[in-house]
């Protein structure tokens, strides 16, 4: 090529030049957008390919005050077909057939849906979801999935509660410690191609599920079980139609049982029993409901009663501590009291002539309550109510408590005050009147009852120890320690004489109360209960609603009572002290 | 002087310029298998399908390589016209018997095979021009430049009706050898505000290419911004290394077509940026030994046709790498040897043979 034509070659050169250029920019550009973009575009680019499936999280368990549990969970499975992915549809087929046992049509229809993802089957037992996943088969999917299990079946149903299909609770403790009990659900993040198909071997992401944590209760398996026992056997040999116990710790309101039979199977919470009948045709559905309700409730704390004569704790406290009346001071007792133009009757018609008032409360002497109800006054009575809490709930840590039904203090006569006296025309809850005697027992301490005692993580080590109201002196001690002496020569030598066990110094007071209404003649049998006398640790309720034959509450309640302390205050540490140390306790009360 | 079609040559061919071509090709078949594997199953249930085509079309276009780069070029400037005459007709014929395909007629079937006008286009319009050039007398002032221009525009304007890109290419590759033939400098600053505001007034003339400039400037705020989003995201995903061959995410249907003019986007997520800047690196070298081949050439019909080779291949690998990195509106250019295209790397490796054949001079 002649010289003169250099410049071409210039040209070309400063053309290629340009060109070096141009690209160093780009790389420029690269680096930019690769080094101090990447992280923008790299987490667009995931949360573009990341598809999210839930890990239920699991749901903490329930442990009784040793630690047994009373609520857990087991991994169920879930079976799916995801028919893209399904390399030999005949293997599929003749595998869940034979592992789920469907037959071979159902089987077929869930193989061959053209869908993403098709459920063959859910709740399927971990033992054989672990079989399936061995077959190795593709396009078969175990989803593992948590479900709650009551150990024990019945055992304090109505105090657990049970869960829903998301494992939230339903009714009674799983209720009120839901946001405890919940975890963190996790998620599982698949990486999927543009059509939202999952990829093969991609690797998951899995961001772990946080459990919930374990609640402590007080409730004693050990203590429910017996109390379950008793209860049984009472409703049966007395065919009540149910029977409520409860034990608490009256010092500080811990509820070691809460007993409601019959109970009902909380593994299976919603199956009537076979003998509860339910319309058919359009409201049948509201009437299954209604009685799965009925069947949930749980009377000691969901339903109301008139206390009858245990009410007469409440009496005999408000008139001790506003000096009404004292233990010497005499009654006359002509087996009814004339009160306005109305005669009430004392449980004994012949009357119990002339006695103090010590022996008023061991005979549960209408007339003589009524006295010391209309020495209080209206006002007083009220004042009282108010004080040991009777108008409010008592703050249980269970849902749905009843409030109390009683009159409108304007309303309130003479006659109204003297049946309010022993425990009529007005209406508490069992946990209601069993806080109240706790309160007049323990020195004066208005305690809340409870069951949660302590939230663990599930290495067992506490997150929270449940803190609850007391309110102390809403009684003198004084007070307390007469109610003590007089409540336990109840047992010793009164209508509760039924509860008196050898060598414990027991405390306590009986009633008989109707339902409404009364021309039903359907009674009530309770008994409130504690031991020791002199320390109270605990306290006890036994109510029978509706018993046949013989329904007097110191016949057939007391007994009740009596047969659970036998057994389980050695259980509970609680020593034989003898009678004289009893007493003697009790003389200095005097 | 003799007229032998092959010649045995004076010197060696540049052994530099096969190797690198070599390499491309090559690493452009890695590339594209491992790009369009995802796209082949989904839609032919064969991963290998774009490949075996692909393959296909390489070794044909290497036999022409090596054919082409035994032949005299001059031997082939000679025949330009015809060239020329000929993508004239088939760039005709196929606006009215082409094969639609995503909406743009650019193919025309022969049995199993299809062929694409455009590419046979521009190796026609390089020689044509060269032809041009050689034989005007003067080669300056402005006449020069209006009439070789000129001469390309009927090509332009064929392939532009519905390859706007190849057209703009054509054009480029004929700016370039008006350019490189000429002593003069300043008429191309002319040339250039010229054609700055044609641009302008094509872009303004119809308002979807206005659009195109607001999806350019936040790509993530339009619909049609999508493909452009979902490269940049593909290249931001790679970071220094890339997420290793075959590992792209970005390729499972979220790039459209991603073994197409997107998938320098998915060189850059396998392979990071250090395997994009190497590619980049590779075609610079491609560049420069066409640029070497150039300003050796023997004479000026050997030193024009390279020029034109090496302006095709710098124009088509910085506006594709400049369309997917978003540094210019978005634009349908694929990237030379790499993408997914028969007739394309067929003529590449046919025009590398050209540039092979003018080093042995």
């Amino acid at each position: 090529m002649s010289g003169e034509k250099t410049y071409n070659r210039k040209k070309v050169l400063l053309v290629f030049l340009i060109c070096a250029v141009m690209l160093l920019g780009l790389a420029g550009r690269l680096v930019y957008l690769m080094v101090f973009k990447g992280e923008y575009y790299t987490e667009k680019a995931e949360t573009l390919h990341e598809r999210e499936r839930d890990i239920k999280a699991a749901r903490g368990r329930i442990l009784d005050a040793n630690g047994v549990i009373l609520a857990d969970n087991r991994t169920v499975c879930t079976v799916s077909a995801i028919h893209s992915q399904i390399e030999d549809p005949e293997a599929v087929i003749a595998m869940l057939q034979k592992e789920l046992g469907i037959d071979e049509a159902a089987a077929r229809k869930r193989v061959e849906k053209v869908s993403s993802i098709e459920r063959v089957k859910t709740n399927v037992d971990k033992a054989i979801g672990d079989r399936i996943r061995a077959y190795g088969l593709a396009g078969v999917k175990v989803d593992e999935d948590y479900k709650r299990y009551y150990p024990f079946g019945s055992l304090a149903s109505k105090v657990l509660g049970f869960t829903g299909g998301d494992n939230q609770g339903i009714i009674g403790l799983e209720v009120t410690y839901d946001d405890i009990l919940t975890g963190i659900n996790g998620q599982i993040l698949t990486l999927t191609d543009a059509r939202g198909i999952e990829l093969d071997g991609a690797g998951e992401r899995r961001v772990e599920p946080v459990p919930g944590y374990d609640l402590q209760i007080s409730l004693d398996y050990n203590i429910q079980m017996y109390a379950q026992q008793a209860a049984l056997k009472v409703m049966e040999e007395k065919q009540a139609e149910r029977v409520s116990i409860i034990l608490m710790n009256p010092q500080n309101g811990e509820i070691y049982a809460m007993v409601n039979v019959p109970e009902f199977d909380l593994n299976d919470p919603f199956t009537l029993p076979f003998d509860v009948s339910v319309e058919n045709g359009e409201n049948r559905e509201q009437s299954i409901q209604d009685a799965l309700n009925r069947m949930w409730r749980n009377p000691a704390i969901n339903d109301t009663y008139e206390p009858g004569s245990t009410f007469k704790i409440f009496t005999a406290a408000a008139g001790l501590e506003e000096g009404v009346v004292t233990l010497e001071d005499r009654f006359q007792c002509g087996g009814y009291r004339v009160v306005e133009d109305r005669r009430i009757h004392c449980h004994k018609r012949s009357g119990h002539g002339s006695e103090s008032f010590l022996e008023g409360a061991q005979n549960s002497c209408n007339p003589v309550f009524i006295d010391v109800g209309l020495r209080l006054g209206v006002d007083n009575v009220y004042k009282y109510f108010e004080k040991m809490n009777l108008l409010e709930k008592t703050g249980i840590d269970l849902p749905g408590e009843a409030a109390t039904i009683m009159h409108k203090k304007e309303n309130v006569g003479l006659v109204e005050l003297a049946t309010i006296s022993f425990g009529q025309s007005f209406q508490i809850t069992p946990i209601q009147l069993l806080t109240m005697a706790s309160m007049v027992v323990n020195g004066g301490t208005q305690v809340t009852p409870h069951f949660g005692v302590r939230v663990l993580d599930e290495n067992g080590q506490i997150v929270e120890t449940l803190q609850y109201e007391s309110e102390e002196n809403v009684i003198s001690k004084e007070t307390s320690d007469t109610m003590r002496y007089i409540l336990e020569h109840v047992v010793s030598d009164g209508s509760g004489k039924n509860a008196y066990i050898e060598g414990y110094a027991i405390g306590g007071k009986t009633a008989t109360s109707q339902t409404l209404p009364r021309s039903a003649n359907r009674y009530i049998s309770s008994f409130v209960g504690f031991a020791p006398a002199q320390d109270p640790q605990i306290i006890g309720a036994c109510i029978i609603t509706d018993p046949k034959g013989i329904y007097y509450g110191g016949t057939i309640a007391a007994p009740v009572i009596r047969d659970i302390y036998e057994n389980i205050l050695p259980y509970l540490g609680i020593q034989k002290s003898g009678e004289e140390s009893a007493s003697g306790t009790a003389g200095e009360a005097n | 002087m003799r007229n032998k079609i092959f010649y045995s040559g004076k010197k060696h061919m540049d052994y530099i310029l096969a190797a690198v071509v070599l390499v491309l090709v090559v690493l452009g078949l890695v590339l594209l298998f491992s790009t369009s594997a995802y796209n082949g199953r989904v839609k032919f249930h064969d991963s290998a399908y774009y490949f075996k085509k692909q393959l296909f079309a390489t070794i044909l276009g290497l036999c022409a390589m090596y054919l082409v780069s035994r032949m005299d070029y001059r031997f082939l400037v000679r025949f330009a016209v015809l060239f020329y005459l000929m993508s004239i007709v088939l760039s005709t014929l196929v606006l009215f018997i082409g094969d639609e395909y995503n909406g743009s007629k650019r193919w025309l079937s022969l049995g199993p095979l299809s062929f694409q006008p455009a590419e046979f286009a521009k190796l026609a319009v390089i020689l044509f021009l060269t032809y041009v050039i050689r034989i005007s007398r003067k080669k300056r002032g402005l006449w020069f430049v209006v009439r070789v221009l000129g001469m390309a525009l009927p090509i332009v304007g064929l392939v532009g009706t519905n390859n706007l890109s190849t057209a703009v290419i054509i054009l480029g590759i004929a700016v370039i050898l008006i350019f490189v033939s000429n002593p003069n400098y300043l008429q191309f600053v002319g040339i250039g505000a010229a054609g700055i505001g044609f641009i302008g007034i094509f872009l303004a003339m119809e308002s979807y290419r206005l659009e195109r400039l607001a999806v350019w400037r936040n790509p993530e705020g339009y619909d049609k911004g999508f493909q452009t989003l979902q490269g940049l995201m593909a290249i931001g995903s790679g970071g220094l290394f890339g997420t290793g061959l075959g590992s792209s995410m970005q390729k499972l249907g979220f790039v459209p077509e991603a073994q197409n003019d997107m998938i320098f986007s998915i060189i850059c997520e396998e392979l990071g940026l250090m395997g994009a800047i190497l590619v980049i690196l590779i075609f610079g070298i491609l560049i420069w030994r066409l640029a070497v081949t150039a300003m050796e050439a023997e004479d000026l019909e050997g030193l024009l046709v390279a020029a034109g080779i090496m302006g095709h291949l710098a124009l088509q690998v910085i506006l594709n790498i400049a369309v997917v990195t978003n540094t210019i509106p978005n634009t349908g250019i694929t990237l030379p040897f790499i993408s997914y295209g028969g007739t394309s790397v067929l003529f590449l490796l046919a025009e590398m043979g050209l540039a092979l054949s003018v080093s042995r001079r």
